[in-house]
């Protein structure tokens, strides 16, 4: 058998056209009336994001404030899309701090590894999606505005709970 | 005080004496203002309703962000329209290209002018008929004013000098001249019912018996039909056909005059909708005393609305199918208009003449129950004949035919010694 050309034997003689234009017609009144819609409003109504949902970053801070980073140099090794900029900088008692944390989230493909690699568990995805910007260099976030950022950080996927229960 | 009372005296009674010239050139001025003003926003405000028709069916909710509940949607695409740039294709026809959206806009309004749509209204200065302009040749006005309408898009498909938009162009001519005929064809029961071609007649015979679409049922179906294909509209918007013309015969139009063409297509609509309702469906009559004289204000009122609500319905229905059906094939399409509906509409003349014939030489008088009566029986019997015989398959030509035992062999052994087999088979 070649190409399996399907030739339907087809009612040809008892198919109709008016009544079954009728028949549409009821379908789409009845979903006409219906007062159930599929839309979401959005700007008022805003879907659940899920816990794992990975969006704009966000730097957690000490007691006092300060960012928890120790400026390791982890995270923008580990950055597939090399969108972390980080110079470190260590003050009087030998502490390292970041002189310079950028995340440009034009770049970043959201693949979480920084939140994963990060030893002080710094710096997080965070729950959030609405970023939007009138310039491309808006974009780059410097470590005041991360830590600003104060929407709940993402929970990675974890390998013992993988659906997430 | 005199002149106070007298308005209020002729709602109660009397029919007063013809009207003067003066009166009657400013009552008409009057009636063009209003009726226009009343027909543009309305047309206006069917976007949104098509908008809003079309979400709903669809389980949305439609444009809601303009105005309350998307109310001034309208105004602001309006707005948009007149703001936009216009383009102008460098190879296009220029003083037709641009003649073209007024041709098919234009003589959706003519048709109106004809239009009844209200009983009369008794004023201190006589009896003013609410029809912009009372024609006594009403519907051969209306058959030539619509016959005008194909050049619009025929013109503006020409002209734009892009194939698709000749494409469209092409498919509309033939399709409205095709339909045309049917139309045509469809209405010549209802003038042998009314015995005039003056609309006003016309509505005046339905309101003193049943109305048409009671005892010519079969011709308000092959109107409806035609009216849809006229006006462009699903299951027949060949012309325009998206998936397969870009967008059909206004394809290189831009900014208001695109606008214009779609302003056009929702005025046919309701053109077509005001015709069906005046030959089909009692024109502005309400059952009972309304239609009958002393007139009144409130009885002007009333038919008014209840000609508006008729004329809603059918423009609600001209949505309803829209978002329904799919479009035809071309060959559908003409198989439809010269095969099925002009014969049925030619064979429905000679049925409803004879029975008109037969009746008048048994003594029945014309408008009396017994005439309607036995129309209506008769069309019960054609409708049922229609429905449950003749549409089965015969309507519209399958999308499929059923191939006989030798030629789907046929069919097989050719695919079996193509190459193209022997790489599927692996």
């Amino acid at each position: 058998m070649a190409i399996g050309v399907k030739v339907l034997d087809r009612p040809i003689e008892q198919t109709s056209y008016i009544r079954a234009t009728l028949k549409g017609m009821a379908l789409t009144a009845k979903h006409l009336l219906n007062p159930q819609k599929v839309t979401t409003q959005y700007p008022e109504q805003k879907k659940a994001l899920s816990p794992r949902w990975r969006g704009t970053h966000r730097m957690l801070t000490t007691e006092d404030g300060k960012a928890k980073c120790v400026a390791c140099g982890l995270c923008p090794s580990i950055c597939p899309a090399n969108c972390i900029k980080l110079v470190p900088g260590e003050d009087e008692k030998g502490n390292r701090y970041p002189l310079v944390f950028e995340i440009d989230e034009f770049r970043c493909i959201f693949c979480g590894y920084c939140q994963e690699v990060c030893p002080e568990e710094a710096i997080h995805l965070g729950r959030h999606y609405e970023n939007s910007e009138y310039s491309r260099q808006g974009f780059v976030y410097d470590l005041e505005r991360l830590t600003a950022q104060t929407h709940p950080v993402s929970e990675l996927w974890d390998p013992s709970d993988p659906k997430g229960e | 005080m005199n002149a106070f009372l007298h308005p209020l005296l002729q709602i109660a009674s009397p029919q007063l004496p013809p009207v003067s010239t003066a009166v009657y050139l400013l009552a008409t001025v009057i009636k063009m203002l209003v009726v226009f003003g009343v027909y543009l926003v309305g047309v206006a405000m069917l976007t949104l309703a098509e908008r809003k028709v079309s979400a709903w069916i669809q389980d949305r909710h439609g444009p809601n962000r303009v105005g309350p509940g998307g109310l001034l949607q309208p105004f602001a695409d309006g707005l948009k329209n007149f703001m936009k740039e216009e383009t102008y294709p460098s190879a296009a026809n220029l003083p037709l290209f641009i003649l073209a959206p007024a041709l098919a806009f234009v003589p959706a309004l003519l048709t109106w002018c004809v239009i009844p749509f209200a009983s009369p209204l008794p004023t201190p200065w006589g009896l003013i008929d609410m029809v912009v302009a009372p024609l006594p040749v009403g519907y051969l006005f209306i058959l030539a004013i619509s016959s005008l309408g194909v050049y619009g898009i025929v013109i503006a498909g020409w002209s734009s000098n892009n194939k698709y938009a000749l494409l469209g162009g092409l498919r509309s001519s033939a399709q409205m001249v095709s339909y045309e005929i049917a139309m045509g064809m469809s209405t010549i029961p209802v003038l042998l019912l009314s015995g005039n071609v003056a609309l006003n007649d016309i509505v005046m015979q339905q309101a003193h018996g049943l109305w048409n679409v009671l005892t010519l049922s079969i011709a308000f179906m092959i109107f409806l039909v035609a009216a849809f294909a006229e006006t462009n509209r699903l299951p027949f918007d060949l012309p325009e056909a998206e998936s397969e013309l870009v967008a059909g015969y206004h394809a290189e139009y831009s900014a208001m005059k695109f606008s214009l063409f779609f302003i056009a297509e929702y005025a046919n609509m309701v053109t077509a909708s005001a015709l069906m309702v005046t030959l089909f469906f009692g024109g502005w009559d309400i059952p009972g005393q309304w239609d009958v004289a002393p007139w009144s204000v409130l009885k002007t009122f009333a038919t008014g609305g209840f000609f508006a609500f008729k004329v809603l319905f059918f423009l609600f229905f001209f949505m309803w199918i829209r978002w329904t059906l799919p479009r035809f094939r071309y060959d559908q399409l003409m198989a439809l208009g010269w095969k099925v509906m002009l014969p049925t509409s030619l064979g429905y003349i000679v049925v409803m003449a004879s029975a008109i014939l037969g009746l008048d030489a048994a003594g029945v008088a014309r408008g009396s129950w017994m005439f309607g009566l036995s129309l209506l029986a008769l069309n019960v019997v054609l409708v049922v004949i229609l429905f449950f015989l003749i549409d089965r398959g015969r309507l519209i030509s399958p999308a499929y035919s059923r191939l006989d035992k030798r030629n789907v062999d046929k069919l097989r052994a050719v695919s079996a010694r193509s190459p193209l087999s022997a790489e599927g088979r692996n």
